[in-house]
């Protein structure tokens, strides 16, 4: 038959391989802004994940000899009022820091992610119960939440990331669901169900991929956020406990009393937590832009 | 051709139909939206009876033009043929299954013997999945093919037998142009080796050049492999050229059933006559002297559809029986049925 020998749109030219080396090049040049976030995140997560080859000191051992000297050689960033060295709390902390806000951002928007296409798909009732439940999580300001989570289950690390997590899932769902409305009613959706798919997979395979872009945004608008909640909470005295180094923690103890004195104990902490959302920030929108298929040819 | 090995093979097995019967028998087929009001304690206030009553037959092998213009409810006929809405009453019965009364855990297999392809070629694609994986997904999911390399090969046949080359399988629907990736929605289609293929306004999106060469592809498709299309479709040349019969749809009924050349040669029905006339002839010397026959008024809204016949309001030869009593479908000649007692009574 003839339709089998002439194809249509011919295109003998190799197709462009998406490489990883591709992707960073193409940010750099399209996203110079970007690529700055995102030199800050790869040094936020190396230094959490190298923090004791990076530290000079052990950053929970006071030295008593050294309290609040001013940067020098042997601190560079000074000390703290136990003779802690800030530099070697400053890359710990980075632990801590990115710890609760990747688990806490990844958790929440993902469950966010779900609850909100799951919401959207079914209709009817079950987007009724959800959304009601989702009201009167977002009626709370979510520090007030995380507070009253912090109290009920304690402090601590973990405490703290479900603390922060909690907050962010309904308002992710309620955005995610805005936007799997609309991609319900598309017809891949319905090609989907003609083709006798299962409801599991219709949501995470067609809707959910499908909403990228709001989902990405949440989830780094989240990064920075959670960072920050660990701080507040920690600067609160209901988060991270001493001597674990976390910014916050740094930031109470230096603004409280030595603000005046030793300025760096407060500086120091407070570039660190500013850089780590305004990097993750800046990253996460770059990177929506470039992963993003369609926008990719733009 | 393989393909059309593999399609005795998957279907025979789960045919239970009765001999002599069409494949196809769509039965007093309704569906009525509701209408709600109010924000807190919704109240249904009333019902878009999208369709309200309507058969029809389509054999195997036979393509059925559905067409009406927007809103009568073609499409609708068709989403309740695909089991993507629970129609209201009536059945549709396919190879001896009551597809409109299954239960959704018992439609999977029979979902396998009818598909679709979709008007619109940009959002029937999934963007986020490669053109091979949309194609072979179905085939994955039921096991159909387990095979890696099997599958691979089925892809290839699949996209060259819509005229596709196979290295496409490795690009994005953005990638390809209109008229390409409605190539793929036909290929999706074609993946599960359906018996029955609803084309849902398939080639209104296309333009002309396009739209003939996939009017061809469906064509030689339906000769190769011998399943049936229901064509739902507003253009009438692209009907006449494609469908065995054509079934004209007004307000949720079908005012007029026969086959193409005798409902283009000889309409019946007022609708089906002011339908035809209003398709213009591509020749200014006919079309000056020809008349037109010009409705007046708007289609009422289907929330609260005019007593007895449906059309009356807008109709010339309406008499006081036709606002009083619904007209059923009857056979005016072989194979011609029309709604219409004043037609019929002549």
């Amino acid at each position: 038959m003839a339709i089998n020998e002439t194809y249509v749109g011919v295109q003998e030219e190799p197709l462009a391989e998406q490489t990883w080396g591709g992707v960073a090049k193409d940010l750099i040049r399209r996203q110079p802004l970007g690529a700055l976030g995102g030199l800050v995140v790869i040094l936020m997560i190396a230094a959490a994940l190298f923090a004791p080859q990076i530290a000079t000191h052990d950053p929970e051992i006071n030295d008593f000899g050294a309290m609040l000297e001013a940067p020098s050689l042997a601190h560079i960033f000074g000390t703290d009022e136990f003779g802690r060295d800030i530099y070697s709390r400053i890359v710990h902390g980075a632990r801590t820091a990115m710890l609760v806000g990747f688990t806490a951002a990844i958790c929440g928007s993902t469950i966010g992610l779900l609850i909100g296409v799951t919401s959207a798909y079914f209709g009817g009732w079950v987007d009724i119960i959800v959304q009601r439940v989702v009201d009167v999580l977002i009626a709370f300001p979510s520090i007030i939440l995380a507070l009253a989570i912090v109290i009920i289950l304690g402090r601590g690390v973990g405490p703290v990331i479900i603390a922060i997590t909690i907050p962010m899932i309904p308002t992710c769902a309620r955005v995610v669901r805005s936007s799997a409305l609309a991609v319900r009613e598309i017809p891949y959706v319905d090609a989907a169900r003609a083709m006798g798919f299962g409801h599991a997979r219709i949501v995470l395979r067609h809707i959910s991929p499908n909403i990228m872009a709001p989902y990405l945004i949440m989830l780094t608008t989240f990064l920075g956020a959670a960072i920050l909640a660990e701080a507040s909470l920690s600067y609160l005295g209901l988060g991270v406990q001493e001597p674990t180094p976390a910014w916050g923690l740094m930031l109470k103890s230096g603004a409280e009393e030595y603000a005046e004195s030793a300025p760096w104990a407060v500086i120091f902490p407070g570039v660190a937590i500013t850089l780590a959302v305004f990097g993750f920030n800046l990253f996460g929108d770059a990177m929506r832009d470039v992963l993003d298929p369609k926008l990719r040819s733009r | 051709m393989s393909v059309a090995g593999n399609m005795t093979d998957t279907n025979t097995p789960a045919s239970n139909a009765v001999e002599g019967e069409p494949l196809l028998r769509v039965k007093d087929l309704k569906m009525h939206f509701p209408v709600t009001e109010g924000m807190f304690m919704r109240r249904t206030v009333g019902h878009v009876k999208a369709v309200d009553g309507v058969s029809f037959t389509v054999a195997q092998g036979e393509t059925l033009g559905l067409v009406g213009e927007s809103g009568c409810g073609k499409t609708t006929v068709g989403r309740c043929i695909l089991r993507l809405e629970d129609p209201t009453a009536g059945s549709v019965i396919f190879d001896g299954n009551d597809i409109a009364n299954k239960k959704m855990s018992e439609m999977v297999t029979l979902r396998q013997d009818v598909q679709v392809i979709f008007q619109d070629p940009f959002s029937s694609l999934n963007p986020r999945q490669k053109i091979g994986s949309i194609i072979s997904e179905a085939l994955k999911v039921h096991g159909i093919i387990t095979d890696a390399a099997e599958l691979k090969a089925r892809i290839s046949e699949l996209l060259r037998i819509c005229g596709l080359n196979p290295r496409f399988a490795d690009r994005y629907p953005h990638e390809m142009s209109g008229g390409q990736r409605q190539r793929v929605g036909i290929a999706r289609a074609l993946s599960v080796n359906p018996r029955f293929i609803v084309c849902d306004e398939a080639v209104s999106a296309l333009d002309v050049s396009i739209q003939a060469q996939v009017i061809n592809l469906l064509e030689d498709l339906q000769k190769q492999f011998n399943f049936s299309y229901l064509f739902i479709a507003h253009d009438l040349s692209v009907v006449r050229h494609l469908c065995h019969r054509v079934a004209v749809m007004y307000l949720g009924k079908i005012v007029e059933l026969a086959d193409c050349d005798e409902l283009f040669d000889n309409p019946q029905h007022p609708y089906t006559q002011a339908l035809l006339s209003a398709v213009p002839v591509p020749d200014p010397a006919i079309e000056e002297t020809r008349s037109h026959q010009i409705l007046e008024g708007e289609v009422p809204s289907p929330m609260s559809p005019p007593p007895g016949c449906v059309f009356h309001p807008r109709c010339r030869q309406a008499t006081e029986a036709c606002k009083r009593d619904i007209p059923e479908l009857q056979e005016f000649s072989p194979g011609h049925s029309l709604a219409c007692p004043v037609v019929l009574g002549k």
